[in-house]
């Protein structure tokens, strides 16, 4: 993938996003899913890591991107925001599992879109087990919005919840689900 | 877990995200963590005795000149730290730009004063009072910057925590500018300058610790 033809495409799925378009939403998450793995994969190749680390870093930045998005700054260029995420993710990586990143090169900013690879690992989370780790109202909420698909009216009006009420109690479950996976990969 | 059923469940039911939601937490914190800086200073040290009388004395401007630009350039910088791949790497010099000033108006105002009035000049009346109120006023603000933080993704911890503390620090000393009765230059560079530093420095060093995400 060319970098000057991904930026304004991916911004534009970016932005469309952040404005509640969930088609481009999704299209946006599969393409820097591509992008991310392969960046992944190369840094943790380096430190002798294999393909399912790199898969649990794929879906930890997934959800940092997706509950962060709010701190994309609509007037600056996308990449160097998803290039400093999916960074901080590998550094807070190496921090937690003790690796020294003097030991690691990192990469430079163009290079998160010059690779895609979309070999299709499962990472070692479950994710049934994670959600049941959630409070009830948070699990409640995300598996009526997030996994039934249902309008937030509608899981609102199941779970005798207010809209606003659904929707924080989501976003807040979404935030938590990424604490336990960060949590989980601790060693 | 595959990583195409997390996509699916991450973009269901996408919500539309409000513009602006980011800098507006950044401002509560910055006027409320200044408010609890000044209720603190009243209910301990209490405002100066003739600052009632509603106008701007020459002294306070000063002190507030200092603290009031570190607030903005850190608020500024703030703004940019708290989201990934924005360094604010040209405003970082024009936090240092307040604290070379001042020290710079201290020399002068000592080299050009009477060297016998250098110890009343640095010392004051109260240099200890300034010494614990500053980094004390400046708790409730820090904490509320990192709260402001945290509703962001800094990437780079450690200035992040350091421009939380000196933020704090400077609003903590533009509380503190209410009481203090020591007006002379050198006095204001050396206390101010150096516990507004301290805060910063406080801040770097906890900073990896609580912004952690």
């Amino acid at each position: 993938m060319d970098v000057r033809s991904s930026e304004p495409e991916l911004r534009a799925l970016m932005i469309a996003g952040l404005d509640g378009d969930a088609t481009a939403h999704r299209a946006l998450l599969e393409k820097l899913s591509g992008q991310l793995r392969a960046y992944f994969k190369r840094q943790l190749n380096r430190i002798g890591r294999g393909p399912v680390e790199a898969e649990d870093l794929v879906q930890e930045a997934l959800i940092a991107i997706h509950t962060r998005r709010h701190t994309y700054d609509r007037s600056q260029l996308f990449t160097p925001w998803v290039y400093a995420i999916a960074r901080y993710k590998f550094l807070d990586y190496l921090r937690r599992t003790k690796v020294s990143a003097a030991d690691v090169p990192i990469d430079e900013a163009q290079e998160l879109a010059v690779h895609d690879d979309s070999a299709h690992v499962e990472s070692s989370l479950d994710l049934k087990r994670l959600l049941a780790e959630l409070s009830p109202r948070a699990r409640q909420t995300i598996q009526y919005v997030k996994l039934d698909g249902l309008s937030v009216s509608e899981a609102a009006a199941r779970s005798g919840m207010s809209e606003s009420a659904v929707k924080v109690s989501v976003h807040r479950g979404l935030k938590a689900l990424a604490r336990l996976i960060r949590e989980e990969k601790r060693s | 877990m595959k990583t195409d059923e997390l996509i699916d469940m991450l973009s269901t039911n996408v919500e539309p995200v409000k513009q602006g939601r980011l800098r507006k937490t950044l401002v509560w914190a910055l006027v409320v963590g200044g408010a609890a800086a000044f209720c603190v200073m009243l209910a301990t040290v209490g405002l100066r005795t003739g600052l009632t009388d509603g106008f701007l004395p020459g002294y306070l401007t000063l002190k507030l000149l200092f603290t009031l630009s570190l607030i903005g350039v850190g608020a500024a910088l703030l703004e940019r730290l708290m989201r990934p791949g924005q360094d604010g790497r040209k405003l970082f010099a024009f936090v240092l730009l307040p604290f070379i000033i001042v020290v710079c108006a201290g020399v002068a105002s000592l080299v050009f004063g009477q060297p016998m009035a250098w110890g009343r000049m640095i010392f004051g009346m109260q240099w200890a009072t300034c010494l614990l109120c500053i980094p004390l006023f400046a708790v409730v603000p820090f904490a509320a910057l990192i709260w402001a933080l945290r509703k962001g993704a800094p990437t780079d911890l450690t200035r992040a925590g350091a421009i939380a503390g000196l933020v704090a620090g400077a609003l903590s000393a533009t509380a503190y500018a209410f009481h203090c009765p020591d007006d002379s230059v050198p006095f204001i560079a050396i206390w101010y300058g150096t516990l507004v530093a301290l805060c910063g420095v406080l801040g770097a060093m906890v900073g990896p610790r609580l912004l952690r995400w």
